[in-house]
């Protein structure tokens, strides 16, 4: 039972995280019709950029907010210089010049940064266990990163249901070239919801790089979770990105927990281990594969 | 000859003149660099038949060509140890024999294409891109944690597989068999897309609706066509593991469905030897600027984003061009 709590609280965690990755994509996907594949180098760029700030100032709170606006300037400078020459193009095109951009930034980590794996040390204020009622003792770090999931999801709500912004970016998506004429610039709109959405992924890299390590190309295994999110929630959708990024955040932690024991009741530990972990990592694809046989669109997709 | 034709003549030529130059002048490794060249472009040449004619762009072909691999090495590596690979639901005996390898190899990666086709194509467009990567990325897991056959590090196999006659260690032989291959996997490319279902592929991937209401159903043709090209993809990969003695998930991963599609692109997408300029010009750039830097990869990246940015047809869209000026 408490093993059980443990790891809903693990994949809610996990969950969380693939959120903060999925909204950005999803947000560009919908606003822009744009395929970014480059998503994932400003998660790595995120995670650099509050190890290295935290790690000369000794402040993670400088580091988090290092982390945000590096990954929001590189957004907007990538935006500016290349992504803006591609939303008229076809998808491979963009699916191209994204892959070309991970290239160059990841071996432009690799360049600045080493090989070696950075690590963040966790402010002392956040580090440590709390007991939960029912005796768990839980990371607190890990609940505040839940904590900030939930803050995301809801200031991400208010910011497109309730502000001005939030009413040109639903505008944008519905139809751009009459936004256009209503006199919004729409050039500049594109590159502010570009910005925010790597704000988010930079956010999610610092985060992310707190509780594991800091290194070059960990952020491309994320954005393939994050594009199994979007495509189980619904392409442009940021509700169901958050259901779907719970979603698989849970299923991942329990399978990877559960399924050994579970095949051991049937067959000897060993091989029961075996198969238990492979089946674990495959838990996630599994559930994107029932998703596409029951809705291709998605659960909050509007139409495929 | 019409002008596409002799442009796909010479590219070809081109990659066989190196290979022989190398071995008159003594010089094996770069043999063995064509060699390399012709199986990536044999994958850009299977993957081409899904992205470039078929229109479906799959981020996900690094699977068949990690299948094919993983086929062989593990054929491979049971003839070494004089075990089956299976007795269950009947003994099937390791093969040290590229003619038996193939085959199953091709087999297996087709049997993957069917189930992953038939799932990703209920998606089109940005759906279809997402989950042929995801796909991909569920098979490199499963490499990773299955450890009878290596998992992480992979599975080497000491000799390479044996071809009736030929002396495979031969750098020169072993490009031999890999570029008729390449070969005959463009002349079958060449075939189809002349053929009728070639055709009704190719309406289907510029008018979908048109397609349909002439009665035609996509789907099948589409699944046709994405199971073919896998199945050349999976040759390559077998080709791959035999040049390496090698397999690893690396195979596998979305970095090499990444490079599959850039040597279709950098050459020409929907161009017969698009595929062989692409890997060529790839495997070059790789030896120069891997010289110049370590971090060519950089490099490579940038020019790659000038390509799509400002040439969209690739190499052999400027080189067209350029002769159609003349």
């Amino acid at each position: 039972m408490m093993l059980l709590s443990e790891q809903v609280l693990n994949g809610l965690q996990y969950g969380m995280t693939l959120f903060l990755m999925a909204a950005g994509l999803t947000l560009v996907f919908g606003v822009m019709g744009l395929i970014n594949l480059a998503h994932g180098s400003l998660y790595m760029l995120g995670a650099f950029a509050c190890a290295w700030v935290a790690g000369a100032t000794g402040s993670f709170a400088l580091g988090l907010i290092a982390s945000l606006s590096a990954a929001a300037a590189a957004g907007a400078l990538v935006e500016v210089v290349v992504i803006r020459r591609l939303y008229a193009r076809d998808h491979l095109e963009q699916v191209l010049a994204t892959f070309a951009l991970i290239l160059v930034f990841s071996e432009g980590a690799r360049w600045v940064f080493g090989s070696f794996p950075l690590y963040l040390t966790l402010p002392s204020a956040l580090s440590g266990a709390v007991m939960l009622p029912g005796g768990l003792q839980y990371p607190l770090f890990r609940l505040a990163i839940i904590g900030v999931g939930v803050a995301v999801a809801v200031g991400l709500w208010l910011l497109i249901s309730r502000t001005r912004l939030g009413i040109r970016i639903r505008a944008g998506e519905a139809d751009r070239e009459m936004v256009a004429a209503l006199g919004v610039d729409i050039a500049r709109l594109y590159t502010a919801v570009f910005a925010l959405g790597a704000a988010l992924a930079g956010l999610a890299g610092a985060l992310v790089g707190t509780i594991q390590s800091v290194q070059v190309g960990m952020g491309e295994p994320v954005l393939i979770l994050a594009f199994v999110v979007i495509v189980i929630g619904g392409i442009g959708s940021i509700k169901g990105a958050f259901v779907a990024a719970l979603l698989v955040g849970l299923t991942d932690a329990l399978g990877k927990a559960l399924l050994p024991s579970l095949f051991a009741r049937v067959m000897e530990v060993s091989a029961a281990n075996g198969i238990g972990t492979a089946l674990g990592s495959m838990l996630i694809y599994i559930l994107m594969a029932g998703v596409l046989i029951w809705r291709p669109q998605g659960l909050y997709g509007a139409r495929a | 000859m019409g002008r596409d034709a002799a442009l796909n003549t010479a590219v070809f030529a081109a990659l066989v003149a190196v290979a022989f130059g190398a071995h008159v002048y003594g010089a094996p490794y770069v043999v063995t660099l064509a060699t390399k060249a012709a199986i990536l472009a044999l994958a850009g040449v299977g993957l081409n038949l899904a992205l470039g004619y078929g229109g479906m762009v799959s981020f996900g072909h690094a699977v068949f060509f990690g299948i094919g691999g993983y086929v062989t090495g593990i054929f491979a590596s049971h003839a070494a140890a004089g075990t089956p690979v299976t007795t269950f639901p009947f003994t099937i005996a390791g093969s040290a024999e590229m003619l038996g390898i193939w085959p199953m190899a091709m087999v297996v990666t087709a049997l993957a294409a069917v189930v992953i086709g038939a799932l990703s194509l209920r998606t089109t467009g940005v759906y279809f891109i997402m989950v042929t990567l995801a796909f991909a990325q569920m098979v490199y897991y499963f490499a990773i944690s299955w450890r009878a056959y290596g998992g992480e590090d992979g599975l080497s196999f000491y000799v390479r597989n044996s071809f009736p006659g030929l002396n495979t260690f031969a750098p020169l032989q072993f490009f031999a068999i890999s570029a008729v291959l390449l070969a005959m996997a463009m002349a079958f490319s060449a075939l189809v897309t002349r053929s009728r279902f070639g055709l009704a592929l190719q309406a289907a991937r510029a008018n979908r609706q048109r397609v349909m209401a002439s009665g035609i159903r996509p789907f099948a043709l589409q699944l046709t066509a994405f199971v073919l090209s896998a199945a050349i993809v999976g040759l390559a990969g077998a080709l791959y593991a035999d040049l390496n003695r090698f397999v690893s998930p690396a195979m596998l991963s979305w970095h090499m469905s990444g490079e599959i599609m850039v040597f279709v692109i950098l050459g020409g997408v929907g161009r017969l030897a698009g595929p062989v300029a692409g890997a060529g010009v790839f495997i070059l750039l790789e030896q120069l600027l891997g010289g110049v830097s370590e971090y060519w990869q950089a490099l490579l990246g940038l020019l790659l984003l000038a390509i799509v940015l400002y040439a969209p047809g690739g190499i052999l869209g400027l080189l067209a061009r350029g002769m159609r000026r003349v």
